[in-house]
Parts: C-alpha cells; structure tokens; sequence
C-alpha cells in the first residue's frame, strides 16, 4: 500500500513538472499557433537563473525568504526571456510555421549550447532549503518535501491560470483566440498583446518548473528542459491544444502512467507506454482531451 | 453617386495563393443606407468585405486603394480599422462557441467607450435572456443576432455585414432584415447578401460582381427589375424568390416591390 501512495504521491509529482511546462505550450500553441521546440529553455534559465541567485544575489539564498526571492528572480528571468524571444524572433514570423519551428529549434539549441557554455555541461548542485530535503509521511509513505512543493506549486499555478482565463480581459481575450483569433482582431482587439501575454505566462511557468525541478532533483544541467520538453509535447497533445485544464488531466495521466509502469514493469517501459497512449489519443480523438478550447 | 461616399473602392486587386480573385474591382458605398454587393458564388464579394476590413490571409496580395472617408484603410492592421469604425459581421457568424452569450458582447467592448447594450438588448432581447448561455448552444438565428449584437454595442462609421441570412430559417430571416433595416437608419451598411427578397427590402444600391470584376453598378430597385439582367449577372431571376421566404418571412414579393418602384 505504501508503495503506492509513493508511487501515486511521485507520479502526481512528476505530472506537476510536466504541467507547469506543457500548460504555456498549450496556451501559445493554441492561441498564436505557435510549435514552440524553445520552450524547454525558459525551464532552464529559470533554474539557473535561481541558482545562480541563491548564491549570487544579494539578499537571495538557499534557505527561507532568500530562496523565495532566489526563485522569484528564476521566474523573472525565464518570463523576461520568454517575452525577449517572441517580440524578436516569433512575431516577424506569425503565420510562417515552417520558419517558426527552424527558429525555435534553432534557439533551443543555442541556449542549451550556451548554458554549456557558461557553466559547463556537468550538472551543478542545486542548494535547497533543508525542508525541502526532509520527508513528509503520509498513510505510512514518506514522501520527499520537494515533491510536494511541486505539486503544491502546480496546483496554485493551475487555480491561478483558471482564475486569469475565467475572470480577467485579457483571460477572455485569450479563451476567444484559442478558438477563432481572427474574429478577435475583426472585434477590434490587438491580440499580438495577448501573445506577448501568453508567451510571458509560459515563460514564467516553465521557469518556476525549473527552480522547482532543481529543488526535487538537487541539480541543475543545461539539458534538463529539452528532455522535460518532450514529455510537456506529449502532455500538451493529449490535453487539447490550448487548454490548461486538458494538460492538467493529461499530466497527471502521464506522470502517473509513466510511474507505475517504470516501477511494476521495466524501466523505460513507462515511457514506452506514453508515446503509445499519445498514438492512441491522436487515433481515437485527435483534437485530444479537451479540444481546442481554452478552458476556464 | 453626388454625395461623397463613405467608402470608395478603387481598383482592388487580391490574389491568394496564385489566384487573381479580384481584379479591379471599383465601387463606393453611399454614406446612407444599404449597399448591396452581389454576385454568383466564389466572384469575390466576401473576398472583398474581408479586403476591406484588413483580413486577406498572409499569403495574398492586396492592391489598389480603399478610402473611409479621407481616410487610407489599406495596409491598417484589422483592429485599428475596426475602432476607427468599421464593423464587421463574418459570414457564418463566427461567434466564440466555447464562450458565453455575455462574453461574447464583452469581448466586442472598446477600452474608453460606453457599450450599448440597451440598444442590443432592444434589438435583441433574448440576447439578454440568455446571456449565460454558451453561444455554440445557441441556433443559427441567434447566433446570426449575437454576431450582429456584438458589431452594434459600439458606434460605427461603416458596417460590413457578410450574408446574414445565410441558412436562416425564414421567419429569422424577416427578423434579420428587420434589424438590419433599422441599423440602417443611423449607419451605412455593405451588405452581401444572396436572397433577393431581402435585398429587395434593404437595398438603396447595388454592385455586382463577375469573375472578379465589377459587371455593374447602380440603383438595386433598378436592377432587380430587369429580370434578364438578374439572370445573366446573378444566375437567378428577380421573381425568383423561393415561397417560404415570401410567405412565411413577411418579406414583400418582387411583384409589389416592382409596383412600390414604378410608384
């Protein structure tokens, strides 16, 4: 029974990571048609970003009010680079699919390449706060703190989405473009803002995924974003393009399937069965779990 | 036309992906009443209302020049024609199916401007009834009322309204040309439109198009008194308005029209 909970408790963990990715992806690839293979390096910058302010930036740390202020400037910086990258690469480059996905991969691999090039290509220890290297029991499971971060993280950061899509201007204005992003500019609204908006959203998630995933993992390495990457495509094909809460059910599904499989079967095998499902899901319901529809 | 024209159309061009889908085309729109744009399918009309209104996709070429007034619209991105007072109501109506009612027309407000929903609301009351609703749950008719509720809660200079009939029901026809008689009271309208019982209704002027090109211009009335030439330039005749939508849409039947035009 413990086994489990560890494995439904490390699953649901693991499913937060890849949703904090997957839900920008969603978001910008449903709304501006974007396939953004670059997405993977905001997650690394926002954790080297705080890595190197947990021992670089004053007044930031590795423990309490410090590593707050340490992740707060990962997210800046992920989201500042998010924002950098669509106001210069992306939008000259609306509508033109083919050199789209050149420039994003193009710059995926650059930052990968670059990241190496600064801090090298091993991994580098990540200084966490002591709690976080401590265990929480539960129903007799100990479970890593860090894993509950996340998933606590990945909860608020889904709550807050819902509440921004359902509640704001701009929320609407991205549920309307999700679904018809030509009739939004024919209602006389300039969604290239909405762009710019959605890409610092998953700029800013993906770098929280990646400050997070220093923190459960204990390392930082400049590959970590495109390996999470392919799991978030995954993720954001069976939820439904543009829809958070489709890569929510999608993550959990994953995460989970990935767990119990790796676990109770061979590991590897679980990854195996993703890409598998994600095959399933394209043939039975193509436009995924959700739909093209951003949901609120 | 002897008074200046709210919009004139002057030699547009549109090719989209090789094919030369407008070729010259020149008109101006009155700056009162309706303005007809006619045609057989796939001459160009929406390809034309959507030139107007800035949405050619990228991989077409637009030239020639459109003018608001003093004003250049070419080249203008679409939401800067669109606050500068062009409205726009798609063909097939294009409302947001996910959202609702509500957010449908709040999505049409404009930053610094007071929405009229009072005036919608008069216009079309169910509207308000069913605001919650989700609008792809709503029915043609009440989409087609939504699509033209969310161009009318702001002031306009122009409306460009895309076949709104289009797949009605008779009696939502009737209820279609109703309002769009009263908009246009208060603002000039380019209507494309197919049923000639409601062209019949609305139109103060008429341009047809054919392969791309400007067959011709001038009063509706006029034109839809020429059987022949109805025939030849739309491939249908002025008489030639189905029954259901004489009878059941309270539309008036080409015969009193022509009495009402000698008259």
């Amino acid at each position: 029974m413990n086994t489990v909970i560890l494995l439904t408790l490390t699953g649901l963990g693991l499913a937060a990571l890849y949703f904090l990715v997957a839900s920008g992806l969603s978001l910008v690839f449903g709304l501006a048609d974007v396939l953004n293979f670059a997405h993977g390096l905001f997650l690394g910058v926002g954790a080297y970003a705080t890595w190197w302010a947990a021992g670089n930036l004053p007044g930031a740390g590795p423990d309490g009010f410090g590593f707050v202020l340490a992740v707060a400037f990962g997210v800046l910086a992920g989201t500042v680079v998010a924002v950098l990258v669509e106001l210069v690469l992306i939008r000259p480059l609306y509508s033109r699919t083919i050199e789209q996905v050149l420039v994003t991969v193009g710059l995926s691999l650059a930052g990968v390449a670059l990241l190496q090039a600064t801090w090298g290509a091993d991994a580098r220890p990540f200084d966490r706060p002591a709690w976080t290297r401590e265990v929480t029991s539960i129903l007799g499971a100990k479970v890593s703190n860090a894993l509950l971060l996340l998933i606590i993280a990945a909860v608020l950061v889904l709550g807050g989405l819902l509440a921004f899509l359902r509640f704001t201007r701009y929320g609407l204005v991205i549920r309307a473009g999700v679904e018809n992003r030509e009739m939004v500019t024919a209602l006389g609204i300039d969604v290239r803002k909405a762009f710019t908006l959605v890409f610092a959203i998953g700029g800013a998630a993906a770098a929280l995924a990646g400050a997070l995933g220093g923190v459960y993992f204990g390392t930082v390495s400049p590959g970590q974003g495109g390996s999470l990457l392919i799991f978030a495509f995954i993720v954001v094909v069976i939820g439904g393009m543009g829809s958070v809460v489709g890569s929510a059910y999608a993550a959990v599904v994953v995460g989970l399937l990935q767990q119990f499989v790796n676990y109770y079967g061979t590991t590897g095998l679980g990854d195996l069965c993703v890409v598998g499902l994600l095959a399933v899901v394209l043939l039975l319901r193509p436009q995924g779990l959700a739909g093209k529809v951003a949901t609120a | 036309m002897s008074v200046e024209p709210i919009l004139s159309v002057e030699n547009l061009s549109v090719r989209i992906a090789g094919l030369h889908i407008l070729q010259g085309v020149s008109f101006d729109v009155a700056p009162t009443g309706v303005t007809v744009l006619l045609g057989r399918n796939g001459v160009g009309k929406t390809t034309t209302l959507r030139a107007i209104v800035g949405l050619t996709p990228r991989n077409g070429e637009v030239r020639g020049t459109i003018r608001m007034g003093a004003q250049s619209l070419l080249a203008r991105p679409t939401h800067r024609l669109v606050r500068g007072g062009l409205g726009y109501v798609p063909e097939d109506r294009c409302v947001f199916a996910g959202l609702t009612v509500a957010e449908n027309l709040r999505l049409a407000e404009r930053r610094g401007t007071t929405p009229a929903y009072d005036k919608v609301f008069a216009l079309f009351p169910e509207l308000d009834r069913r605001g919650r609703q989700r609008a792809g749950s709503l029915s043609g008719g009440q989409q087609q009322m939504l699509a033209i509720g969310r161009v009318l809660l702001n002031d306009n200079r122009l409306l460009l309204v895309d076949e709104p009939t289009k797949g009605l029901a008779p009696k939502v026809v009737t209820e279609v040309a109703e309002v769009l008689e009263r908009v246009a009271e208060s603002v000039p309208v380019l209507l494309v439109e197919q049923n000639l019982a409601v062209v019949r209704r609305l139109a103060k002027d008429a341009v047809v198009l054919s392969a791309g090109r400007v067959a011709w211009t001038g009063n509706a009335q006029d034109l839809l008194l020429e059987t022949a030439l109805t025939k030849s330039l739309l491939g249908v005749g002025s008489g030639e308005v189905p029954a259901s939508a004489r009878s059941e849409s309270g539309l008036r039947a080409p015969q009193s029209r022509a009495k009402d035009g000698a008259a």
